[in-house]
């Protein structure tokens, strides 16, 4: 599993990496998730099937589907 | 002999601290009064917002569908479903997003909605074009309530061109009509 963060300047930029099936990999990668809530970013997952493509958005680590490939997580909503 | 260089020593630096003491105390007070140094600003870099956009187009493509990928790619915008059959998005970079009726082109609302990033001045806010439209896609996938809740609702028109709207409409159906022609060819 990849967590990825959108920016300027650079498109996605890659945060942490990891096996959800190794113990130290995902405490890594809780510990970035929660990281990056804590800077305000929301986390989405893309989800498919078949060729529909959706998006799951989530608040916690233990909501990302386990076979998830990626979290991509960027700033949140602000009416302009 | 050593007393006279010692003496010459003393009152060169005492002319020093009156001549530039006054001049060095007042800067180190400006400094004081301005705060910490602002961060340094990145060297400008004139490939930095392409390269930037080229690797968003490399998500967004590995993210939504094919079509929508080619949409994006070809028309410069998306057209999102919306939670009921009847209408739709047009999701454009950096602009507003426009609710339209699916059956008659009507356009409906306009929601003003964007995603600043400020976690770092040096590189602005403003996100790469495709992960704008790839942000506004995901919030819409994921949960259009929050996204339309977060937007600041107005009639069409207010940012949004609605004559380039409905071109863009337009150009819409053309293209999936094509689309839809060469796959049946194919």
């Amino acid at each position: 599993m990849k967590l990825v963060r959108m920016k300027p300047g650079h498109g996605d930029v890659v945060l942490a990496e990891g096996d959800v099936d190794v113990a130290d990999d995902v405490e890594r990668l809780i510990e970035e998730f929660r990281r990056q809530l804590d800077l305000g970013m929301q986390a989405a997952v893309p989800t498919s099937e078949g060729a529909r493509r959706e998006a799951l958005l989530v608040r916690d680590f233990a909501d990302v589907p386990r076979d998830a490939e990626r979290v991509v997580f960027f700033p949140p909503a602000a009416g302009g | 002999m050593s007393v006279a260089v010692a003496v010459s020593i003393i009152v060169v630096a005492v002319l020093a601290a009156v001549g530039f003491g006054p001049s060095l105390v007042a800067r180190l007070r400006r400094r004081r009064a301005a705060g910490p140094e602002p961060p340094p600003v990145a060297r400008y870099d004139p490939g930095r917002e392409r390269r930037a956009e080229s690797r968003a187009r490399e998500l967004l493509r590995s993210v939504v569908s094919a079509e929508e990928y080619d949409m994006y790619a070809e028309l410069g915008f998306l057209s999102v479903p919306g939670a009921d059959p009847g209408y739709a998005y047009l999701v454009y970079p950096h602009r507003p997003i426009l609710a339209y009726d699916t059956a008659s082109g009507e356009l409906l609302s306009e929601y003003c909605v964007g995603f600043p990033d400020r976690s770092d001045p040096a590189l602005g806010e403003r996100l790469p074009d495709a992960d704008d439209v790839l942000a506004k896609w995901m919030s819409l996938r994921g949960s259009e309530r929050r996204l339309i809740a977060a937007a600041n609702m107005h009639a069409p028109g207010r940012q949004v061109d609605p004559g380039q709207a409905r071109r863009d409409l337009m150009r819409l159906r053309e293209w999936r009509r094509l689309r839809a022609r060469r796959a049946r060819a194919a």
